[in-house]
């Protein structure tokens, strides 16, 4: 799988695609909405032809309110349907927080199991692309953090394509990150995917020298470090969450406890981070496993600057995740 | 112009007591004028200038004793200015003789300055391995996961407490090393030695040897080693201040002579568990389980025994050696003996010059446990039983 676009091989944006084909082909009740999903084919031309497959019933352009669509979404929910919202980057989604938190993650609590809402909400997320400090923050681990919804991260096309019909059917709300920088990544799909679960983390490469916990763009990034650390002599496992909540502790711990070291990469900021909440679960249930103060790689406490060589520096790249193993392995 | 200050007179002194100046406000200095006399726990010793000039002022009164590094007067040079007094460093809070006993090195803890891992402890802990003993490959060199690891598998250095339960067969050269590595760093860093050589005449020794042994079948041969180890051994008995352990409350020397002996191990590395009342075995038996030891050490078959208790240690070089060795202490004990190997020399006996076979005996011992008197006195007894091999 590489990053390169090879025509002539899907990419995640068409693995994305064809999870939302299959799921409005299998389920009635499924549709898609949000800003230029219909006409203009998504902005990041997910749902590109979709509208003439399906129709303006189901594939529905919404005014520019993230609050009211991503409302109706939950309302649409709760009455029965099983909408997917799009919502153009995270950073957006902040408009619609309130919908978010304050509705969809506490109604099935709030009114006893009595009503659920299976939403499914689609976002954008990352930098990379230069589109400054509007449209490439993570905030993932600002969902990450309520109680009541799920939120998932698909790193590679099987992911992307296998995670949304689950998701699906899920009772509670399920909020799937696709990071930008992802889209045109080619990849291999098999002709009849199956489904894939949502609960567990995945190891994308076996080490024995230092757990490398990450999710998402920054997975691609990682492995590289890893390829790198290898030449190096130092083993790393490459840990993919999947999963940002609930996160999988069972799979994390297991590999602490084996490689005794840990480095966490997040593209979210530092302070407060989903890299924080990992670093503070691996004290908590492997202390006595560790063999070194757990590293972090996070993007650098700035809003994200627009100049390519700055964009790059802000963000966590294969450089600063070497250097951070090699630290943690005094090596 | 500088501030002359109460010298370090050895790695354990802590402080110094003023009792006389020799010299007074407004006399001229030369670099090496003795200027005042500092009592110490070695005894008075005077106390030079590296400085030039005059004698400007004197900043302690005679009989205070005060702290390493405090200034004790200042001296100005030509034509220059009163030198400004820096504070004197803080006298320690409890009573001076108080810290001069505490500095007995490294009594490692958890939680003491000692950086390891919390796998690293875990491990130590749970085997009985003192961190203290273990060298650091982490990072800022902390101890982690595999230093403890690999210091286990080639016997550790045991706890005093807990006698770590020694698997050295598994030990791999790599350990070996490593343990070898963080017992010698420790005994380097702990234990100050001090040497002593004497060239032991052998001719007697050798020759007795070569006819005892001329009608023997080879397995009833007796190796020079074997007088060697008998010899130290029987002489160890006699010295209690070069046979025991160095603990955490001092020397505390041992009951009987369990003789440690180095051994190298074909693939590389070393090793060296004990014979146990190897002073108590006739030279038959001596040779017998010296060459047991070596076989199954060789085999990696020993017992923990062997490793965790030997009282001194002896390493001789055989009979291809070098003419001597300088040996380093393997910690807690406090002497090692070593014998180079046996070599013809010109000697004068009797007012002749004549070929002698001599073995360089030499002495690495703990000045904390014993003085070189001594010390000169236990190579001679050896060299003495060496003289006389029937009666060993």
């Amino acid at each position: 799988m590489t990053a390169a676009a090879n025509p002539a091989q899907p990419t995640y944006r068409d693995a994305v695609r064809a999870a939302i084909r299959e799921a409005m082909q299998r389920d009635p009740r499924v549709f898609l909405m949000g800003e230029d999903v219909g006409r203009y084919g998504g902005c990041y031309a997910v749902s590109k032809g979709l509208l003439d497959e399906f129709g303006p019933e189901r594939i529905r352009d919404t005014p520019l309110s993230e609050a009211g669509f991503v409302g109706a979404g939950i309302g649409a929910a709760m009455g029965g349907m099983r909408p997917i919202v799009e919502v153009m980057t995270v950073n957006f989604s902040l408009l619609c927080l309130d919908q978010i938190l304050n509705t969809a993650a506490t109604i099935r609590h709030m009114s006893g199991g009595q009503v659920s809402v299976p939403l499914v909400i689609r976002m954008a997320t990352g930098a990379g692309r230069q589109l400054a400090a509007q449209h490439s923050h993570s905030l993932e681990n600002w969902y990450a953090h309520i109680p009541g919804i799920r939120v998932v991260a698909p790193a590679t096309l099987e992911d992307a394509r296998g995670m949304l019909w689950p998701a699906l059917q899920e009772s509670d709300p399920v909020l799937i990150f696709e990071n930008v920088m992802l889209y045109n990544m080619t990849g291999t799909l098999p002709d009849n995917p199956g489904i894939v679960d949502l609960d567990h983390a995945a190891i994308r490469r076996p080490g024995g020298d230092i757990s490398l916990i990450t999710y998402g763009g920054s997975l691609w990034k990682t492995l590289t470090a890893a390829d790198e650390l290898a030449k190096l002599g130092i083993e790393a496992e490459v840990i993919d969450l999947r999963s940002l909540r609930p996160l999988d502790d069972a799979t994390i711990m297991d590999s602490v406890r084996r490689t005794r070291r840990a480095i966490v990469v997040d593209e979210g900021w530092r302070s407060g981070s989903l890299a924080a909440e990992i670093s503070a679960r691996i004290v908590e249930q492997c202390f006595w496993s560790l063999d070194g103060p757990i590293g972090r790689v996070c993007t650098a406490e700035v809003p994200i600057p627009y100049p390519k060589h700055l964009e790059d520096a802000a963000l966590p790249q294969p450089a600063s995740i070497v250097a951070a193993a090699r630290a943690a392995l005094g090596r | 112009m500088g501030l002359f200050c109460m010298p370090s007179l050895g790695a354990d002194m802590e402080a110094g007591k003023l009792v006389e100046w020799l010299k007074q406000p407004g006399d001229s200095i030369a670099s090496g004028d003795i200027i005042a006399v500092v009592e110490t726990q070695k005894g008075a010793i005077e106390i030079e200038a590296f400085e030039t000039g005059t004698l400007d002022q004197l900043l302690v009164p005679i009989g205070q004793t005060v702290p390493v590094g405090t200034p004790l007067a200042a001296i100005r040079g030509a034509g220059e200015a009163p030198v400004a007094i820096p504070a004197a460093p803080p006298m320690p809070a409890a009573p001076i003789a108080a810290p001069l006993m505490q500095v007995s090195p490294a009594t490692p803890t958890f939680g003491s300055a000692v950086k390891a891992s919390p796998a690293a402890r875990k491990f130590a802990e749970e085997h009985g391995i003192d961190l203290a003993g273990v060298t650091g490959s982490g990072p800022e060199g902390a101890i982690v996961f595999v230093d403890v690891e690999t210091a286990s598998r080639a016997g550790g250095m045991p706890k005093p407490a807990a006698p770590a339960p020694a698997k050295p067969a598994a030990a791999g050269l790599e350990g070996m090393r490593a343990a070898i590595g963080a017992a010698m760093s420790r005994s380097k860093r702990e234990i100050p030695h001090y040497y002593l050589g004497h060239a032991a005449d052998v001719t007697t020794a050798t020759a007795w040897l070569a006819q005892r042994n001329a009608d023997c079948a080879p397995q009833d041969r007796i190796l020079f080693s074997a007088l060697l180890l008998k010899a130290v051994a029987v002489s160890l008995a006699g010295f209690p201040e070069f046979n025991g352990h160095f603990g955490k409350d001092g020397y505390v020397a041992a009951k009987s002579v369990h003789l440690g002996m180095a051994i190298a191990l074909r693939g590389g590395g070393l090793i060296a568990p004990a014979i146990h009342d190897a002073d108590k075995l006739s030279l038959a038996e001596a040779m017998t389980r010296l060459h047991d030891l070596v076989n199954r050490v060789r085999a990696g078959r020993f017992r923990s025994s062997e490793m965790s208790d030997p009282t001194a240690t002896l390493t001789s070089l055989g009979e291809r050696g070098a003419d001597w060795v300088l040996p380093v202490i393997y910690p807690p004990q406090v002497a090692i003996v070593g014998a180079g190997s046996p070599v013809e020399e010109p000697r004068v006996v009797d007012g002749q010059i004549v070929p002698r076979t001599i073995c360089h005996l030499t002495l690495g011992a703990d000045h904390r446990a014993s003085d070189g008197h001594r010390g000169a006195l236990l190579l001679r007894a050896i060299a003495e039983r060496l003289q006389k091999p029937e009666a060993l």
